[in-house]
């Protein structure tokens, strides 16, 4: 049975009275202990910085060339904290009640109260680690507004605040690194979990220069890998995201949670042809100022700025009153597609909405003309001064965007679509983030997380960090306190040799295929039936079809891709075979999941389940339950629930009117 | 478009390597530099040759992960972009573009257009960082900071480490990434307590690691794609100099 142990007592005291009656590890002990870190992403770097500092030795590995790379770094609008600094009513309950009811009331009260309380502690770590965060002229954090939220509890660096972030949880990392608590593994990649006597004792990673297996040993090994994304092949993704880490600890008895559950983020830069190996996202923050609208007629084929005032719909405003274009991101999502597929879409594709910045422009233009005084400015000055102001806030995101599209948003509004974001589904964990093999943990991204059905703008950089931060480093001791005796296993253990020779089967069997097609081909197959069939919106018959798709493809693909060069070198084409053959899998078990869940809720709409206006329709008798999937071999899964039960917000239908 | 393709192709670190001309035809004008290798690689895959190995991770321009030294300039001919945000519209029908790796001998080429950039995860393993254990940090508006500095410190922070300043500089100096660092925390009240061992700590690794020397040429600054100014070359200089004294 699933036992979340979510401490007992009042949902104020969970994770103090966890935090002082949690047993603790000498500090002579931690030195003997080894911890292995799979990713260095916010939540890998944070947490082997932070073990390192504890003084455990730990092995941190990552795919890419250096930890700075990692995906976290591309995060642009912020991170939540409730610091209440604007004075606007914000409080730890506030973020709490927020994010629980952004998720749709599919996450655990007790988890995401934690993550909660720990925010307003990861914004004074990052300041102090030399976090360059926006600042008012009085010397004092700024913050903005996202999605799904009535304050303004956001704090950034211009558009790039994964960046600093990362870049501050790297430098934490790069020191203990140098003081010799941490070892890097830059260009490794983990290809299976080792376990000895159901405990995760160490991993299998391949160097990806050399091409060499290597066998590393840890008293714990700790999943920091990211989200699955790239199952969709087009997503906002970094090429590199995958699923494999996860998927190797999925295969090897942890839990998967909530697979189904995709946020597809409503403002991304629409695909612009058949060669697309990526879509860009356009941050949320962006949907603060600016308008969201098609025309009111059907293909409409004039531009944009021709289109007068009174023929245009600007759909948030008018569907959600309250919220208008700052509802949260599933619902912004299904809005532009419901536009799309009803022939109101822009753009030679039509299959986008425009993001429009003209009135933002002329509002700050009036702020800072009223700023100087002066009245009876033209308005073309007006134009230019507020040009200056949003090139302030969003320069970086206006350059992007003009250099993709070869558009000028400051002229034009901008086009956008929804793309594939981030999972809130992955491997499932108790309350001490452990999964459910033994001494096997997941955090941020890669664990099934306390996003719930949906997660709110600015929630993934916070959940990264405070798990890496603020929660692992206590949690994990309360496992190794009784691990104190376990002497490091000699890599010669039966149990290594087995792993390595299974992950060795698996490289030799793909490079013997020498098939006719290329591992994008089948990435790009398995993306289309993905996205048609269990992406924005999803219906019994089309899961069916896709997971018997899958299957077929699945199929094929071992018996015909082609992997050019050898093993023992750099092989970027069999990296990407390890990493598809794994999305084959993932992307059954998602729709598989979809299809088990009658009912639509944040970011998983079935389209069965919707109210006369379109509106989702959640169905708590049945479903207020976290899927967790127990994998018993290919396509053989078992469902286990854990029931979610809301003592403090009750569930009732989310309302953004 | 039709275009042709001169690419260092390099088998590994051991090997010399040598130029392979590729003719690509149907390139479209939205397609991004990188998609165009995509598509070069999938026909290379088809033909069963071997792809181009090059190094790309977020194409978002963000990661710092992709380095192609194109036509003579690191990233190529847009100013303050990168490789993967760098699209076809740049180039016109029949163009020829020659597509090398970074080149510097701390920067060693793994295979085609991938280079080894671990030296610069060591230049920041010398100090750039605080020292500050995670816990506990003071309340985040304990500290002010002047506008002025959180922003030109944000600035110097924008830094990718992508390299391309190496690249560009004729003696491979790393002044203007190391700079950037040491400028950021050296902007910063947080970082006021190691500034000078900083400096000098991060400016001796990037010496031993083999990078050259700065002759204020300002190659750096022109290519990097973070608009990273060589002000902060100036600055770390300052710092070294102070560091000098106060030792």
């Amino acid at each position: 049975m699933l036992n979340a142990k979510i401490p007992a007592g009042p949902l104020e005291t969970k994770w103090s009275k966890y935090k002082s009656t949690v047993q603790l590890v000498n500090p002579a002990n931690k030195r003997k202990l080894e911890i292995i870190v799979v990713g260095t992403g916010l939540a890998g770097a944070s947490a082997a910085a932070s073990l390192g500092e504890l003084g455990y030795k730990v092995k941190v590995f990552c795919f890419q060339d250096s930890a700075r790379r990692a995906h976290s770094i591309a995060a642009q609008g912020g991170i939540n904290a409730a610091k209440n600094y604007q004075n606007d009513g914000d409080s730890v309950y506030r973020l709490f009640y927020d994010t629980v009811k952004g998720g749709d009331y599919r996450a655990r009260e007790g988890n995401v109260y934690r993550l909660s309380e720990v925010s307003g502690s990861i914004i004074d770590q990052c300041v102090a680690q030399g976090v360059p965060f926006a600042r008012e002229y009085g010397g004092l954090l700024s913050n903005r507004s996202f999605g799904g939220t009535q304050v303004q509890r956001t704090f950034y660096a211009a558009g790039q605040t994964g960046q600093q972030l990362l870049l501050g949880a790297y430098s934490a990392l790069e020191r203990q690194v140098a003081l010799g608590n941490v070892k890097q593994y830059t260009r490794h990649e983990m290809l299976d979990v080792v376990k000895i006597d159901g405990k995760a004792q160490g991993i299998i990673a391949r160097n990806l220069v050399s091409g060499k297996i290597e066998r590393h040993f840890g008293h714990a090994v700790l999943i920091c890998s990211g989200g699955y994304g790239n199952v969709f092949f087009l997503s906002t993704n970094a090429m590199g995201s995958n699923v494999t880490a996860a998927w190797k600890a999925h295969k090897a008895g942890a839990f998967f949670g909530n697979p189904c559950f995709t946020q597809i983020h409503p403002t991304c830069i629409p695909v612009s042809g058949d060669h697309q190996s990526k879509l860009t996202l356009m941050s949320e923050s962006l949907r603060n100022d600016g308008r969201i609208w098609v025309p009111k007629k059907k293909n409409d084929e004039r531009k944009a700025v021709d289109i007068p005032e009174e023929e245009r719909d600007y759909y948030l405003e008018r569907r959600y009153p309250a919220f208008g274009n700052l509802v949260p991101r599933d619902v912004a999502s299904r809005a532009a597609k419901e536009r799309c597929d009803a022939g109101y879409g822009v753009g030679t594709s039509k299959m986008a909405v425009y993001l429009d910045y003209a009135d933002a422009i002329i509002r700050y233009g009036k702020i800072e003309a009223g700023k100087r005084g002066e009245e009876n400015v033209a308005e073309e000055e007006i134009i230019k001064m507020g040009k200056a102001v949003v090139a302030e806030k969003y320069g970086n995101l206006f350059d992007m965007y003009a250099k993709i599209t070869g558009e000028n948003p400051y002229e034009m509004p901008m086009r956008i679509y929804p793309a594939v974001h981030y999972t809130m589904g992955g491997l499932w964990v108790d309350y001490e983030l452990m999964t459910t093999v033994e001494g096997l943990y997941a955090l941020g991204e890669a664990n099934f997380s306390d996003h719930g059905a949906n997660r709110l703008g600015a929630s993934a950089l916070m959940q990264g960090l405070a798990d890496g931060y603020f929660v692992i480093p206590y949690t994990i001791g309360n496992y190794l306190a009784k691990e104190i005796h376990t002497k490091p296993i000699p890599t010669d253990h039966p149990a290594f040799v087995e792993a390595e020779n299974k992950v060795k089967e698996t490289l030799n069997k793909l490079m013997s295929i020498q098939g006719k097609h290329s591992v994008d081909h089948f990435h790009k197959a398995l993306g289309k039936i993905m996205w048609d069939k269990c992406g924005m919106a999803r219906n019994a018959k089309g899961l069916e079809e896709a997971i018997k798709e899958i299957q077929a493809l699945r199929e094929e693909f071992w018996k015909d891709v082609r992997i050019p060069g050898i093993q023992e070198e750099m092989n970027l084409e069999l990296e990407k075979a390890g990493r598809v053959a794994d999305f084959l899998e993932l992307g059954e078990l998602m729709c598989r999941d979809a299809l088990q869940r009658n009912e639509s809720c944040g970011g998983h709409f079935r389209e069965e389940y919707q109210d006369a206006e379109g509106e989702a329709q959640r169905d708590d008798e049945n479903y207020a339950f976290v899927a967790a999937w127990e994998y018993k071999g290919q396509s053989n899964y078992e469902l286990h629930k854990e029931t979610l039960n809301f003592e403090i917000v009750k569930p009732t239908q989310r309302s953004y009117k | 478009m039709k275009l042709t393709l001169k690419v260092w192709r390099q088998k590994n670190k051991q090997d010399k390597g040598q130029f392979e001309t590729y003719q690509v035809s149907d390139v479209s004008k939205d397609m991004s530099f990188l998609e165009m290798f995509d598509v070069l690689n999938e026909r290379l895959i088809n033909e069963g040759k071997e792809p181009i190995a090059f190094d790309h991770d977020c194409r978002e321009g963000i990661c710092g992960m992709c380095s192609m030294y194109i036509n003579g300039r690191a990233h190529g001919p847009w100013d303050q972009t990168t490789t993967c945000q760098l699209h076809m519209r740049a180039y016109n029908d029949g163009d020829t573009i020659v597509v090398e790796p970074w080149r510097a001998s701390a920067f060693p080429v793994i295979k085609d257009l991938t280079v080894d950039r671990n030296a610069f995860d060591r230049i920041i393993q010398a100090g750039g960082y605080i020292s500050v254990n995670t816990g506990n940090a003071v309340d985040a508006n304990a500290i002010p900071i002047e506008k002025h500095d959180a922003d030109l410190a944000f600035a110097a922070a924008a830094c990718i480490g992508c390299g391309a300043c190496v690249a560009a500089c004729k003696n491979s100096s790393a002044m203007l990434f190391t700079s950037a660092k040491v400028s950021q925390l050296a902007l910063l009240p947080q970082g006021h307590p190691e500034r000078a061992t900083r400096a000098a700590d991060m400016v001796m690794q990037m010496d031993k690691e083999g990078f050259g020397s700065c002759t204020n040429t300002g190659a750096c600054e022109a290519e990097c794609p973070k608009g990273i100014s060589i002000s902060n070359i100036a600055r770390m200089n300052r710092e070294l100099f102070s560091a000098g004294f106060t030792k």
